[in-house]
């Protein structure tokens, strides 16, 4: 039998390491330095395609540079080359997850330098108000289903999902595709509401409340989504402000800021809506003020249904409306109306000014140059995912890695808003 | 909708106020490039303004301005400051809506930063200088936000042709690959 | 060299692309097996996640899981927009990926950059990386990506997707350059 051998040899033979008291100081101090950590652009928890280069000690971060831009899909540039109608599409994909907003908020800006704000018909508002609040239901549903899938809440996803299918199917009946609608114009809409649309509207509406229902009981009180979203991500009431955060993200740190209720436009006053503030700021708030905003939609589109007149769809006004088929097909005055308004485009009158709504993210604006042609000479979307996204490297500071996932489900950054 | 604020703008600062004006419900006000910093200290500040949120900073670009249905007066000529740097204030507390407009010249194409009053302008005015090429001067960290650094040129500027494409990466066997090209392969410019 | 290298016709490629029952097994469970790479960017994403949830149902294909990694995936789906800035980000992702690897270029963006004419949008990401199969559409239906996707696995099964063809073509050189010695 071999002679015993030096234990601490043997190990270090064996499991190439030394034991704790046999290594020197400077082994034992880990190492001080930065490491940098590179996120996406392409990473399954970035809403949209977003670069996170962190420098980080362990797991906590020290410094992060947020770097946007990659999908900077030039609206602006493009709307200067397109007519005023033919800028919808564009900005149907700018918030893609609620398109019908954008493209009211475009049409109330072109109003707004044309001087027709008022002069829209009621019905024409009414089904304008209707889909904004279906679009901000599936803005809401998307959000918050997709942040909850990255927390590993896949259920919820697959819930909200079911729903949000529900208004994909009733949005295409109403203008004709699933997601990109382009179903507003300048002075009205593109055609009416379906046949049947209140009793689909009303089952819809019955059936996601029970939806909710389910996952507000998983997630709510849920001791694992509680501890990954509660404290996370929280900012003051001033830096809302001076960072220029509105819609949930303001709204969570206590700022009472609703474009529909300060700066009331459409028939937003006829309708009655509460608006929830949240007092902490952090991510379980701002999810809960996401749930109740979506109890508030349900609620504005069960009166609307209630409350809307009959009339016509487009505002009567030969600057922007096309003439009916029947005089364009038979008179030649309408038939050069047509032409003009598709080719030349609307002709806005010259000025600016600059048009805001409440989007699914806070208060989008379009900021209009004219030069009295038919193109824009400038169009500025104010994007609120992008003033948002600023706050993220505030937002992310001091916290884990892990903490980075809930913090950017819930800013709600679309890419598409934010890059432009 | 406002106009008390540009009154009482024009009673404060009455030396940096150019103009002020009501367009379409909005209170602009033109201020000088040398008070801007002054002008919206106050604006945050002063207990009867308390502009305490910034909406957004852009800016237009007049170089082929030449508007239908206004006298041919009003369209640019090279005597004109070429570009206009517009900043939107909002008051939370008293609901006023402002726009500041400086009137910024193509061959002194800087403007002063109000990064350092409003921490909301940081990334916005970064995207106006990445777009038009105005550069604000005191801005923490001015480098390009939605294009990457080896673009060349500020393509929002009139100038810009839209579909001047500078690609980073393409595919080695590509019909006509830009990057090798020997003249760039404008061939349908893709 | 005597072998016929251009095979884009399907006469010359089934004198080549002949399959041995070997091949044809693999290749059948290939296809149902993808495991996706969702290189997801804009719109188009929303109707990846219609696709992938309950109602169109992405899992009865076998490619239910996405796998973000590359490495661990064999079908890369991109998905949205594809700017210049972004380049190179998506040629790293590709060629991380290991053989056989395939592409779905999902919705007409990333097919020739759709109404995206600009100085920033790549016109389809095909300029960075090779396509099997474009899906049209802005975005497209969930069935239509559902029938993009039956047709990758057809092509799958008869080996004639680009990585698959690329590796034939490899080995066909090398064992023809093995015989003339």
């Amino acid at each position: 039998m071999a002679a015993p051998r030096d234990v601490t040899s043997l190990k270090q033979l064996v499991l190439g390491r030394k034991d704790v008291q046999d290594l020197s100081d400077t082994e034992t101090e880990l190492p001080h330095e930065l490491m940098t950590v590179n996120m996406g652009p392409s990473h399954p928890a970035m809403h949209g395609t977003v670069r996170i280069v962190l420098s980080v000690d362990g797991e906590r971060v020290v410094k992060s540079d947020v770097q946007p831009g990659y999908l900077h899909r030039c609206f602006e540039k493009e709307s200067e080359h397109a007519t005023y109608t033919q800028v919808f599409p564009y900005t149907d994909r700018l918030n893609y997850v609620s398109p019908m907003i954008n493209n009211v908020g475009w049409a109330m800006a072109v109003e707004k330098l044309m001087g027709l704000t008022a002069r829209i018909p009621k019905r024409t508002e009414y089904i304008r108000v209707i889909v904004s609040e279906m679009s901000r239901i599936t803005d809401h549903l998307t959000c918050i289903g997709a942040s909850a899938m990255e927390l590993g809440a896949f259920t919820a996803f697959l819930y909200f999902l079911k729903s949000r299918e529900w208004f994909y199917e009733l949005l295409e009946k109403v203008s004709g595709a699933r997601l990109t609608h382009s179903y507003v114009r300048v002075g009205g809409v593109a055609k009416d509401l379906p046949d049947n649309f209140d009793a689909d509207l009303t089952r819809t509406l019955n059936e996601t409340e029970k939806v909710m229902v389910e996952v507000e009981g998983l997630l709510n009180n849920n001791k694992i989504f509680r501890d990954r979203m509660a404290g996370i991500g929280a900012m003051t009431k001033q830096e809302a402000l001076a960072t220029g955060c509105v819609g949930p993200i303001a709204r969570a740190c206590g700022v009472d800021y609703d474009v529909r209720k300060d700066y009331p436009y459409s028939i937003y006053p006829e309708v009655e809506f509460d608006v929830p503030v949240g007092t902490t700021g952090d991510c379980y708030d701002r999810y809960l003020v996401r749930i109740e905003e979506l109890k508030q939609s349900i609620r504005i589109l069960r009166q609307c249904l209630k409350q809307i007149p009959d009339g016509p769809t487009m505002v009567d006004d030969p600057r922007c409306s096309l003439p009916p088929k029947r005089d364009t097909y038979n008179t030649i005055e309408s038939m050069i109306r047509h032409f003009k308004h598709i080719v030349d485009g609307i002709k806005v009158p010259a000025g600016e000014g600059y048009s805001f709504v409440e989007g699914g993210n806070g208060e989008l604006g379009f900021f209009i140059v004219s030069d009295g042609t038919g193109r824009p000479y400038k169009a500025y979307c104010r994007s609120p995912s992008f003033v948002h996204l600023s706050t993220a490297s505030q937002l992310i500071h001091n916290h884990l890695i892990a903490d980075i996932v809930p913090i950017f489900g819930m800013i709600n950054m679309i890419g598409g808003e934010c890059d432009k | 909708m406002a106009q008390k604020v540009l009154d009482a703008l024009k009673q404060h600062h009455a030396s940096a106020i150019e103009l002020t004006e009501s367009v379409h419900g909005d209170e602009v006000a033109w201020v000088k490039r040398e008070g801007l910093v002054a002008v919206a200290t106050w604006l945050k500040n002063d207990p009867s303004m308390l502009f305490d949120s910034p909406v957004f900073v852009t800016c237009i670009d007049r170089l082929d301005w030449r508007p239908v249905g206004l006298p041919p007066s009003s369209a640019w000529n090279e005597s004109k400051p070429r570009f206009e740097v517009c900043y939107q204030l909002r008051s939370h507390t008293h609901k006023y809506r402002l726009r500041l407009k400086v009137a910024v010249p193509e061959h002194d194409a800087h403007c002063p930063s109000l990064a350092g009053v409003w921490p909301a302008f940081d990334w916005q005015e970064r995207e106006t200088f990445d777009m038009y090429g105005i550069r604000f001067d005191g801005h923490p960290d001015l480098r390009r936000i939605y294009l990457y650094e080896e673009f060349v040129g500020y393509p929002l500027r009139k100038d810009y042709p839209k579909e001047k494409r500078q690609p980073l990466v393409r595919r080695d066997d590509l019909p006509i690959n830009p990057i090798k090209a020997p003249d760039g392969g404008h061939h349908g410019d893709r | 060299m005597g072998v016929e290298i251009t095979t884009t016709r399907l006469e010359d490629a089934a004198k080549w692309a002949k399959q041995s029952l070997v091949e044809r097994a693999t290749n059948w469970g290939r296809k149902f097996s993808l495991f996706t790479y969702p290189f997801v960017t804009a719109c188009c994403g929303m109707e990846f996640m219609s696709v992938a949830g309950p109602k169109y149902d992405l899992a009865r294909f076998g490619a239910e899981f996405p796998r973000f990694s590359p490495r661990q995936s064999d079908l890369l789906m991109v998905v949205g927009t594809i700017t210049e800035k972004q380049g190179p980000a998506l040629k790293r992702v590709f060629d991380q990926m290991a053989e056989p690897k395939f592409v779905i270029a999902f919705g007409v963006c990333a097919s020739t950059g759709g109404f995206y004419q600009n100085y920033s949008a790549m016109p389809g990401c095909d300029q960075v990386i090779p396509v099997d199969v474009y899906i049209p559409g802005c975005p497209p239906r969930p069935e239509q990506v559902l029938d993009g996707l039956i047709m990758l696995m057809d092509r799958v099964q008869q080996g004639r997707g680009h990585s698959q063809l690329r590796t034939k073509r490899e080995q066909l050189i090398a064992a023809q350059a093995a015989s003339d010695e």
